[in-house]
């Protein structure tokens, strides 16, 4: 349809054919998911990088350190992962229109993923080595920094998402944002725990 | 049919002053293009636009290289110069020309051949588009950066690239590293968008194998996008880090590994090369059938040999790197794959064949170019299969010979089939016919360019001429001076298409909805498109190329009730042509 039409004044006779103009389908979950999964090759290749440095080093650890402390990433990896399913509550409230339900449960995933952050933030000081520490520290680094931005992400979306959910009428186009914020929750914690087993579990 | 015929409906052009479709090249509508519009079609010539003006530079830079090596000696440019010289000339023209050129292709035509009124996120596509001058001009800028441009080529393989001698945090190479990072950004969005477009939007009655096959390859290219560019994109980030921070994942002397770089980076770019040349196929594809008047040969074969090039082209990377220190084992792998993907390519040239053979042929500038280009894209597959295999590509490994290869790909083929795009869809795009003089002289003098400057780069090769030096033996003198005499040829070879386009799009003829009495849905709405295209989502009965059927190729007419019985006229007598 043209921009001019605009102008024209509505006329009954246009009902007939109105089916062929704006009713748009939404195409915003299916774009990113694919995002989402092209997304996901940064991540692999990272990993692969991870375990080919560890495969071929010859001095892998930084001198005079064990190994990484493995019970607090524990208890942060069981905080994440659990969110997942909190979340997805979250959203079940959400679809059965009830809004506090879903504001509560919402507000307790965002407070497990700043734990997590939290968590991993601790752990960053403790540790004896840095970025520039060889290969293992920048790995290091690089993995777990480069997903924690993806969980600050998350949380930051999570809030903007809660903040909307105070504005009248906002689902009335569909639930979009919170479906979407929901699926890119679930892949961070799938990317979690592919990078768990990597740096903590294999030794 | 619809009933709308009976019952008329109000009309925008009954009830506007101003002409539909707009006058085209008319002043009032070109600031369109410097504005930030969501349109796909202006996003299209935006790019493409755009994407010209870096070819011009690229190619200018190129002059210079040919201006150096016309001499053994290193006497045009300093050295260092050089090597700037030639890392910014491939970056340009792989970054800033080839992608955006092809996005602004895929852009223009996909919404339009598969009856969509715009790309699913017409705001995407916009930043998508807008990101490139951005990037563009911190390319650019590297030039006036203490130091100078990255000088480590367009690989900017590590430890050549993380030296910093002038130990600024923005130098060459880091402002390199950016626009590459923000170049990925821009293709994913563009790619996401294209991939959701064409599984998502296509008209009713479109069914996967009744797509054009342009629209398929244009499908399998940035399905490679999607999952290539994320390695290249992680590479780059580390090898950032690596620059800035003085991290040691790439620097073997604190323990990093240049070779993985090398894995992440070709891991990328050699599927990259089909993502180039994948819509350059359906280009080939396209315009065949209509200058040949039969329809395209094979054609389900050649869209899933399109995928099969997708699927193998991922897993062929390593022949970069068969000097790079790779296991025998690993050589003898990727030579077998890299061999295997000249059989879907092969498919495509046959049916290409197949499909002007025979036919009543008619040269327009668009069909000379689409030859020039399968024929110089058959050559580059000819020295494809030669380099595939390992003890050849070790042997004329970085020299010339590949500088060659490449180069009958990329210029060959790619820019050949870009003009030959240009000059079939321009009527499409501006509403005006070209000036067919000008196209053909245009056509004969790249076509003679092209051969006379990379042709010789293959006895130089096998001759042991090593490519990126600003200096070399007096005995390969002869053939450098016929390829920089070719360069020239090359770069004056533009001066007509861009009088040709300039002029035509200004005062051309008109061009009327179908100049070249093709098959196909951008054919059946005015030219230019309206804007949103269709007045009515097309509803498609025929798969594409019924060049000699009676068959139409929809049920309804997308312009809408207006001319209905003109365009159903106009398809009949197509089919009647065409027998």
């Amino acid at each position: 349809m043209s921009s001019v039409n605009v102008n024209v004044k509505p006329d009954p006779t246009l009902n007939s054919q109105a089916a062929h103009s704006h009713e748009e389908e939404d195409h915003r979950m299916f774009g990113f998911i694919v995002f989402l999964l092209s997304e996901s090759v940064i991540f692999f290749s990272f990993f692969v990088g991870y375990i080919v440095y560890k495969t071929n080093a010859t001095d892998w650890l930084p001198a005079g350190f064990e190994g990484l402390e493995i019970k607090e990433p524990l208890i942060n990896t069981v905080v994440l992962v659990s969110s997942s399913f909190v979340i997805y509550f979250a959203e079940r409230f959400l679809h059965k229109e009830n809004l506090w339900g879903f504001r509560l449960f919402w507000l307790l995933t965002m407070a497990m993923g700043s734990f997590f952050l939290y968590g991993q933030a601790v752990e960053w000081m403790g540790l004896p080595f840095g970025f520039k520490d060889g290969v293992f520290g920048g790995t290091f680094y690089l993995l777990t920094g480069f997903h924690g931005l993806h969980v600050l992400t998350g949380v930051l979306l999570q809030g903007l998402m809660l903040g909307r959910s105070f504005l009248p009428n906002n689902y009335e186009e569909g639930e979009f944002g919170v479906e979407a914020t929901s699926l890119f929750w679930h892949f961070v914690d799938v990317i979690w725990i592919v990078l768990f087993l990597l740096i903590y579990v294999w030794r | 049919m619809s009933n709308a015929s009976v019952e008329p409906r109000p009309n925008s052009q009954l009830d506007a002053p101003a002409p539909q479709p707009p006058e085209p090249g008319a002043p009032e509508n070109w600031r369109r293009f410097f504005s930030f519009s969501t349109d796909h079609k202006v996003i299209g010539i935006q790019y493409i636009v755009t994407a010209f003006v870096f070819f011009l530079f690229g190619g200018l830079l190129a002059m210079v290289m040919r201006g150096e090596l016309i001499t053994p000696d290193a006497d045009l440019v300093d050295r260092t110069v050089y090597n700037g010289l030639f890392t910014m000339h491939g970056t340009i023209m792989l970054f800033m020309w080839t992608f955006p050129m092809l996005n602004g292709l895929a852009n223009y035509l996909v919404p339009l051949m598969i009856g969509a009124r715009d790309m699913a996120f017409p705001r995407l596509n916009a930043i998508a588009f807008w990101l490139v001058p951005i990037f563009g001009v911190i390319l650019t800028a590297s030039f006036f950066v203490p130091g100078g441009p990255s000088q480590s080529g367009w690989w900017a393989y590590p430890p050549v690239s993380l030296q910093n001698p002038t130990g600024n945090l923005i130098n060459g190479q880091s402002l390199w590293l950016v626009a590459v990072a923000l170049s990925g950004v821009s293709s994913i969005m563009g790619a996401v968008n294209i991939v959701t477009t064409i599984f998502r939007m296509r008209a009713p009655g479109m069914g996967w194998f009744k797509m054009p096959a342009f629209v398929w390859t244009v499908f399998s290219a940035q399905i490679i996008q999607l999952i290539g560019l994320p390695a290249l994109t992680a590479g780059a980030v580390m090898l950032l880090l690596d620059l800035t921070t003085g991290t040691s994942f790439f620097d073997p002397v604190k323990g990093g590994d240049p070779v993985l770089y090398q894995h992440f980076f070709w891991f990328y770019s050699h599927p990259a090369v089909y993502v180039i040349v994948l819509p350059i196929f359906g280009v080939f594809s396209e315009i065949f059938p209509v200058y040949a008047r039969k329809p395209l040969f094979g054609y389900k074969v050649v869209v899933v040999s399109s995928l099969l090039i997708t699927v193998l082209s991922l897993v062929v990377w390593v022949h970069h790197m068969f000097a790079s220190g790779t296991p025998g084992w690993m050589r003898m792998l990727f030579m077998f794959s890299t061999m295997a993907i000249s059989i879907p390519t092969g498919i495509k040239v046959f049916a290409w064949v197949a499909t002007v053979w025979g036919g009543k042929l008619r040269l327009t500038s668009a069909m000379l170019f689409g030859l020039g280009g399968l024929s110089t894209f058959l050559f580059a597959g000819i020295t494809g299969i030669m380099l595939s295999s390992a003890p050849f590509d070790i042997h004329v490994n970085n020299t010339y010979f590949v500088v060659g290869h490449f180069h009958y790909v990329i210029n060959g083929a790619v820019v050949m089939g870009f003009y030959a795009a240009i000059y079939h869809w321009f009527p499409k795009m501006t509403g005006r016919m070209y000036y067919e003089g000008l196209g053909k002289l245009h056509f004969a003098l790249t076509f003679i360019g092209i051969n006379l400057i990379f042709l010789p780069m293959h006895p130089l090769g096998l001759m042991g001429m090593p490519r990126r030096v600003a200096s070399y033996d007096p005995e390969f003198a002869f053939w450098n001076v016929i390829a920089s005499l070719g360069g020239f040829l090359l770069g004056v070879s533009t001066l007509p298409f861009i009088l040709n386009m300039l002029s035509s799009w200004t005062r051309g003829e008109q061009a009327g909805d179908n100049p070249w009495r093709a098959i196909g849905l951008e054919w059946l709405v005015s030219s230019p498109p309206p804007h949103e295209n269709f007045e009515e989502i097309p509803i498609i009965v025929s798969p594409p190329y019924g060049y000699g059927s009676d068959e139409p190729l929809v049920s309804n007419n997308p312009k809408g009730t207006f001319e209905e019985s003109a365009a159903s006229t106009q398809i009949a007598n197509l089919a009647g042509e065409a027998n």
